[in-house]
């Protein structure tokens, strides 16, 4: 006879748990949104398969970007680096280790307006050459240098 | 949730020079604990750095990225007082914005 009246009162309640739920984050709608992480090009092992895997082919030497950072890092787990492209139209620009378990360290778009000028801090596993990878007008071109590490930056 | 991050945004010239150091382990999956069991990556993915609702940078790390990440970039068409805001994501998916004031 007041089955209806039941069914009102299920109802609501499975609402409250709903928004409790949500309240309590367990429903997060932004956690699922996958942020664009380009995962084949972090688990190359070469300059050459690292540009092919970012849509790129042939990088060219060039003598327009500069990598300023120690000759000599003593502790590998923080070796700061800055990375300056004189080429135009610099539109990423992106830090390899060659020696490390995977080459890419890190990648950064240069939209219109900023400078093509970036300075951060990588680890480095061991003695390795230092790639500076600039992609201009749909073109790759990098520079390299030689870090020497007197302590690794990947071992317990 | 993790720490939040110092970000200094100042006038270089005609540009404004940003200064961020994040709090974030940048665990690289590549340890092992004393019992010899591999630490899970840990690291973030994702930065993104906004002024005035257009991206003035963005960027894909890996773990090779040092732990308590710091990074520095410039960017032209801010003046003092506007605000910058950076965004992290991590392989866990966890979330971090700031936002600092250009002097």
């Amino acid at each position: 006879m007041n089955s209806g009246r039941r069914r009102v009162l299920q109802g609501t309640g499975g609402m409250a748990v709903m928004s409790l739920a949500m309240a309590a984050g367990l429903l997060r709608p932004g956690a699922a949104r996958a942020a664009e992480w380009n995962k084949a090009a972090f688990e190359t092992k070469s300059l050459a398969d690292a540009v092919k895997a970012m849509g790129g082919a042939a990088p060219v030497e060039s003598k327009d970007i500069v990598i300023t950072s120690p000759d000599i890092a003593e502790n590998g787990a923080v070796v700061p680096f800055t990375i300056a492209s004189k080429i135009a139209h610099t539109q990423s620009i992106s830090l390899l280790v060659e020696k490390n378990p995977a080459i890419l360290a890190a990648s950064f778009d240069i939209p219109d307006g900023t400078e093509p000028w970036i300075n951060t801090r990588v680890k480095m596993g061991q003695t390795s050459n230092v790639f500076a990878l600039v992609k201009a007008d749909g073109k790759y071109y990098y520079t390299a240098k030689e870090v020497k590490v007197t302590l690794g930056g990947c071992g317990g | 949730m993790a720490d939040p991050m110092k970000i200094r945004a100042t006038m270089a010239g005609d540009k404004v020079e940003v200064k961020v150091l994040m709090a974030h382990e940048m665990e690289t999956g590549q340890r092992k604990d004393g019992k010899g069991k591999v630490i899970p990556a840990w690291f973030i993915q994702n930065v993104t750095a906004t002024h005035n609702g257009k991206t003035v940078l963005s960027a894909e790390w890996g773990p090779a990225v040092s732990k308590n990440p710091f990074l520095s970039f410039r960017f032209s068409g801010g003046k003092p007082g506007e605000k910058v805001t950076i965004t992290w994501v991590d392989n866990h998916g966890d979330k971090r914005t700031d936002e600092a004031t250009i002097s």
